[in-house]
Order: C-alpha cells, then structure tokens, then sequence
C-alpha cells in the first residue's frame, strides 16, 4: 500500500521539483552521466538549461551548440553529469559536430542518453532516434515542443511510441518546464536500472545487406561479447568508417 | 597487444570482404531503411489535423521574409531599426557613466594617491593608465552593447538568423562558398572569435577555411562602437542635427553591407585561387518562428553576452592603458616613444588617409579592438598638446559628448575623409589576438592562421589607399 502512495508521490510534479536540485557547474563526483542528444533546433539546449539551473545561451537556430556544454543536477541523492551535445540530423556522416556528438554516445559511454525530439516533426526527427537506440541501450525521449505540436493540432500518442521505440517517452514543453519533473524522474529510473529499456532495432534491411550486418555482428559479438552495440559497430564498417576502424585497432571499445 | 591486433584485423578483413559483397551502396540502403521505420512507426502515433492550417501564418511571414523583392530589404530595415535605437538610447547612459567614473571617481583616486604621497610614475601607471583605459571602454562600451545585445538576440529567438541565411546562400554559392557561411557570418557580427568557432557546423574543411578566413569582415561588438561614434562625429555632423542619428546610423550599415560584400568577395577570390573546389549542398532548415520571451532573453544576452565581453575588454583594456602611459612618458632623447612613433607612421598613414595616431592606435589595440577610440583620443592629446583638454601625458579621458570628441579629433588635424577611412579601416584590418588564437585553434595551421590574419590588413591598405586618393582628386582636400 504505501509503495502505492509513493508512487503517486513521484508523479506529483511539486514532489519532485523540491527533490531537484540544480548544480550548475558543479559536476565532480558523480554517479551517472547523462548527455542530450537530438536533432538542430529542438530545444537541447533549453532541456539543458531546465535542468542545471544554468543559462547557457540558447537561439532559434539549427547548430547554434557546436561544443560540448556540462553542468550537473542531483535528484534522490544521486548526481547527475549532464552534457549537451551539439545537434545533429544523423550519426552516419562526418562533419565536426557530428562527430562530437556520436564519439560521445559511442566512446563517453553515458548512463542514459536523452534525446529531444520536436513532437510537430516527429518523422524526421526519429531517424536520429533509431541510430542512437542502435548505439546505446538507456536512452530516454523527451518529446519536447509540445506547445507548439498542440498549436498546430498535432497529437501524438505517446504510449504507442514507447511501446514502438522499447525506451520511456515524456512529452515536454521546456520553455516553459511543463514536463521536467517527469523526465528527471525517467532518467533517473533508467541510470538506477528500475526501468530495463528494450530498444528499437533498424528493421526493413534488405536481404543482402542484412545478412551481411548479422554475420559481422556475430562475429564481433564472439570475439568482443562485452561489447554493447556488436550492431552498430557492423554497420560502421560496412560504410567503411575509418574512426570505428581505428578504434577497434586502438581496443577503444573495451572497458578497462 | 598483439591479440587486440588480431582480433581487430580479423574483424577488419571481414568487413572488407563483405563489403565487396554488398556494393558501395550499402550507405544509401542503410539510410532508406532507417526512413522506412521512422515513417511506419510515425503512421502509428501521429494524429495531424486535415489542412495544415496552422502553419500558415509562418508561411506567409516567410513569403515576405524570404521573397526575392522584399527580402533584402527588410533585412537592412531590420538591422538600420537596431542600430538606430543602439545610437538613440546609448548617448545618455554613455554620458552619466562617463560622469561618474571620470569626473568624479576619478579626482577621487588622484586626491586619495596624492595625499598618501605615492610615487608619479605608480599613480601616472595605475591611475592615469590602468584606471583611465578601463572607465573608458566601459563608459563606452557597455551602453551601446547593453542595447545592441538584446535587440540581436530577440531576433535570435524569434528565428530571423536562418531567414537572412536562407536570403544569402544563393549568393555564397555563387561565391563558391557554404550557404551556411550566412550563419556563421551572423554570429561574427557578434564576435569574431565566435563565429569562427561556429564553422564547426560546415562540413566541408574547403569550404569551412573560406568561412573562417573571411568571418572577420562581419563587424563586431568591438567594432560597433567605434563605426557608431565615428559616423556620429563626421558623417552625422554633414546634415541637420534632426537627421544627424539617422545618417549616422545608415552610413554605419553602409560600413556593415561594405563587410558582406568583401566577405562574398574575398570568398569567391579564395575559392578560384587558393580554395577551389565544388560547392557542396545542404539541408536549411526554417525553423518555425517562435514568440521570444523577452525578460528572459534580455537578462541571458546580458549575462552571456553583454558582461562577458565586457569584463574581456577589460582585461585587455587593463594592460594597454598601462603600455600607453609608459610609450607617452618614457622619452627617447626629447620625445616620447609614443610621438616618435606617431611620426614615423605618418607618412604611411596619410597616404591612406589616416594618420600616424591611428596606426599606432591599432597596433597597440590587436588584443582588443574596443579600444581603439580611447587610444586614439589620448595619443591625439599627447601628440598636439592641446591646452586645456585631457589631464597630462598618456591620460585617457571621456569627453562629456561626442561633439567635443570631434573637436579634439579635428583640431588633430582629422577631416572628414580621416573619419571614413578610420571606418573602412576598422572594417578591414588584422582580427583580435583573442580571434587569431581561435583560428589558429580551429585549423591547426600557421599558414591559414597567417593568410586569415594578413588578408583583411592588406584589403584595409588597399582601399583606404584608393579611397584617399579619389577623395583628394574629387574633394581637393
């Protein structure tokens, strides 16, 4: 019974807010890292803000981040890293702010990686979101931009695409911080492991070059099982990825 | 080790033999795939009205914005409407911070130092140098930046940036250059060094040298002043005073526009020499316009911005104010360096229109291009001993408005060509210590370093030259 009412609790948004507690800079000693991923222009940058207490300096237009920004929030007694990275439309290419963004998900290794979406482009925006579910297992959507989906009567059912995406999904307004409370609570749920995400994986591949990922992966799943993302690393040497390369020679992918 | 080797090349052998297989188009189906399922799980959660009604207003507003009639000018509207309020609403807040921090503060400090009995030369160092350099950029600065800020990031939020970059990019291509350089050019009318940083987000490293070496023709926050208290000084003084702020304000944008050009230029110079190479495209997105929360907004561009760059201009001002004092008191036989100096470059500069003071004025502001104008002022005194202005040998001072600025200025020997051509010349001159650093940064290169650093001073000479000797042939002055 009283787990009930705790739970209940969790979900009160004043409950939480008073748990939050925004650490600005301070980002030593944490427990988790956590990094914001997402398309140009859907408000990273303002999640960012919302949840460290810090006014790093947001604009309405795409590439506006183009390094990495840290600062730290601490909910339940946990501290959270948080690094904002800078927007991209895919991980596949190899400009400079691309590359931050996916060494980061690939190497830095984060606990949970949130990606914001823009609710009113949703199509476009989840190519990004099935690579990252490629690379990493913890990942969290944050559905942002809801007050402007609402004003142009866009609806999205959010249960359906948690359910699509196997990762939590929280729809947000961050402007106005509608939302926070429960995606801090999600990402936190996600890093404790109390929430085991059961992520999407690129279907539709056509026979060949399917077969081709599945022979690789398996074969780097035997020699690497520790590896989290045998998927992913295929498909990058398939496109003939030369900074995967060199970090498979360099032993980059295993943890010491 | 070596069965990490092993195992890596294993791997490595295998994927290369599989990739004959599965052809290079491998990216392409990949890619196709990845569309496939977004758009299937899409079907799924997303409900869209009908008629996309909504976005019509955006729509219609990018049809003006963006039209091949209107689009051009409105952009100069909007910056002209900016500049205009930065000039109208910095005079009084510029003249009470001069009040308080030169004529009152200070006597002040000189009462406090002459009563303790401290030495000349470390009251004439920290309190004539050092003190006077700081009130002085931030008498002068931080009004017209306080203003200028806010305005720029209003437009910021609402989603202005990628309209002009939208407007621009047929341009640059033509140029041989990225269409994102328009966003990257943007920013430099913030900063430089920012800017420069901002090319990140141009793929291609052809492309992105271009961008990088011409980002220092977009005015800065260093530079706005000095344009906006010259143009005030000379071009606004030639109309009626009832037109005097709005002249100065167009001939400031002139200087502004003059920039774009020279940035498409040097850009389309670079790419058919030194950078040639196909054009690549791009993907612009046009965000939706969004309402600006204007609290918020003015207090982050005053805190990101507005203090930042003032507390750098600070720094920089510190030490420079210190240089001056000691180049205007340390003599060489009966002259002070700074006048021996001021001669020797004189004759260069007047063959540019300018004048040795200036010369001088800028070399001794590389770290920081806010200080150009109260170098300038000082080393004028110092040079032309005037009775009367000024406090003594390598002071910086405030003069009550920028009238009286004009007359020390011209009493200096400047006319209204030195006055335009002190504008061109801040336009195209060397970028600041803090910029070059960046470069150097971003490209690793002495050599782009060099070229980036190099380019816009022997543009600067070149047409400050020609301007000089046409205004004498047509002027006769």
């Amino acid at each position: 019974m009283s787990d009930q009412i705790n739970s209940a609790c969790d979900d009160c948004a004043f409950h939480n807010i008073a748990q939050l507690k925004k650490l600005g800079v301070n980002v030593e000693d944490t427990d988790y890292v956590v990094t914001l991923a997402g398309n140009p222009n859907t408000g990273k940058s303002t999640v960012f803000n919302a949840l460290t207490g810090l006014r790093q300096h947001t604009g309405n237009w795409p590439g506006k981040t183009v390094t990495r920004a840290e600062g730290g929030f601490s909910y339940n007694e946990k501290r959270f890293k948080l690094v904002d990275l800078p927007g991209t439309y895919s991980l596949l290419s190899t400009s400079q702010d691309e590359e931050i963004a996916r060494n980061f998900i690939l190497f830095g290794r984060p606990d949970v990686t949130i990606i914001v979406v823009d609710a009113s482009r949703l199509e476009r925006n989840l190519n990004l979101v099935l690579q990252v579910l490629e690379i990493t297992d913890k990942a969290v959507l944050c559905l942002n931009l809801m007050d402007e989906a609402r004003r142009h009567y866009i609806i999205v059912n959010e249960r359906t695409l948690a359910k699509d995406l196997g990762i939590p999904v929280v729809p947000t307004s961050a402007r106005s911080l509608e939302g926070i409370p429960q995606l801090i609570e999600s990402v936190y749920k996600v890093a404790s492991n109390e929430i085991v995400c059961k992520p999407h994986k690129i279907k539709n591949l056509a026979g060949l070059v399917n077969k081709a990922v599945e022979q690789l992966s398996s074969k780097i799943i035997k020699m690497y099982p520790e590896m989290p993302n045998p998927r992913w690393i295929a498909m990058r040497l398939l496109d003939g990825d030369e900074r995967v390369v060199t970090a498979l020679q360099n032993n980059e992918f295993v943890i010491a | 080790m070596a069965e990490i080797k092993d195992k890596a090349s294993e791997i490595i052998d295998l994927a290369s033999e599989l990739r004959w297989q599965v052809g290079d188009d491998f990216h392409d189906r990949l890619t196709e795939s990845i569309y496939a399922d977004s758009a299937s799980i899409t079907e799924r959660v997303e409900e869209k009205p009908e008629r996309k009604i909504s976005y019509s207003f955006d729509r219609a507003l990018d049809r003006i914005l963006t039209s091949g009639t209107f689009g051009f000018p409105i952009m100069i509207l909007v910056l002209a409407v900016i500049l205009w309020i930065t000039i109208q609403g910095a005079n009084y807040p510029s003249g009470a911070l001069a009040t308080l921090l030169l004529d009152t503060i200070y006597p002040f400090l000189k009462t406090i130092s002459s009563n303790l009995g401290i030495y000349w030369w470390i009251d004439g160092l920290l309190i004539d140098g050092v003190y006077m350099a700081v009130a002085w950029v931030i008498a002068v600065m931080l009004p017209p930046m306080a203003i200028f800020f806010p305005l720029f990031t209003l437009l910021e939020d609402f989603g202005y940036l990628p309209r002009v970059a939208f407007n621009l990019d047929s341009l640059f291509k033509r140029a041989g250059a990225h269409g994102k350089q328009a966003l990257t050019m943007s920013m430099g009318w913030g900063c430089n060094a920012a800017g420069v940083v901002a090319t990140r987000i141009i793929d291609s490293p052809r492309e992105r040298l271009i961008a990088i070496i011409t980002n220092n023709f977009s005015l800065c926050n260093g530079r706005w002043p000095t344009q906006i208290l010259i143009a005030t000084i000379f071009i606004g003084a030639l109309v009626p005073s009832g037109f005097a702020n709005l002249t100065a304000s167009i001939s400031v944008i002139t200087i502004a526009m003059l920039g774009v050009f020279f940035t498409f230029f040097s850009s389309w110079v670079l790419s058919k020499t030194m950078l040639k190479g196909e054009v690549s495209t791009f993907t612009l997105e046009l965000p939706p316009y969004r309402p600006p929360r204007f609290w918020k907004t003015v207090y982050t561009s005053i805190i990101d911005r507005t203090l930042i760059v003032l507390w750098r201009a600070i720094v920089f001002a510190a030490p420079a104010g210190a240089i001056i004092w000691l180049i205007s008191n340390i003599d060489i036989g009966e002259v002070s360096i700074a006048n021996l100096a001021i001669s020797s470059f004189d004759g260069f500069g007047v063959l540019l229109g300018l004048n040795g003071v200036i010369l001088l004025a800028y070399i001794v502001a590389i770290p920081a291009n806010e200080i150009v104008i109260p170098t300038i002022l000082m080393l004028t005194v110092s040079n032309f001993v005037m009775a009367g202005v000024g406090a003594g040998e390598g002071v910086m001072f405030e003069l009550d408005s920028s009238s009286e600025t004009g007359e020390i200025l011209k009493a200096g020997g400047w006319t209204v060509l030195t006055g335009i051509n002190l504008m061109l010349f801040s336009l195209l001159h060397n970028p600041c210590s803090t910029t070059i650093y960046t470069i150097y940064q971003e490209t690793k290169s002495w050599k782009w370093t060099g070229v980036a650093s190099i380019l816009p001073v022997i543009m600067g000479f070149v047409v400050t030259f020609l301007v000089a000797q046409v205004w004498r042939l047509v002027v006769g002055m």
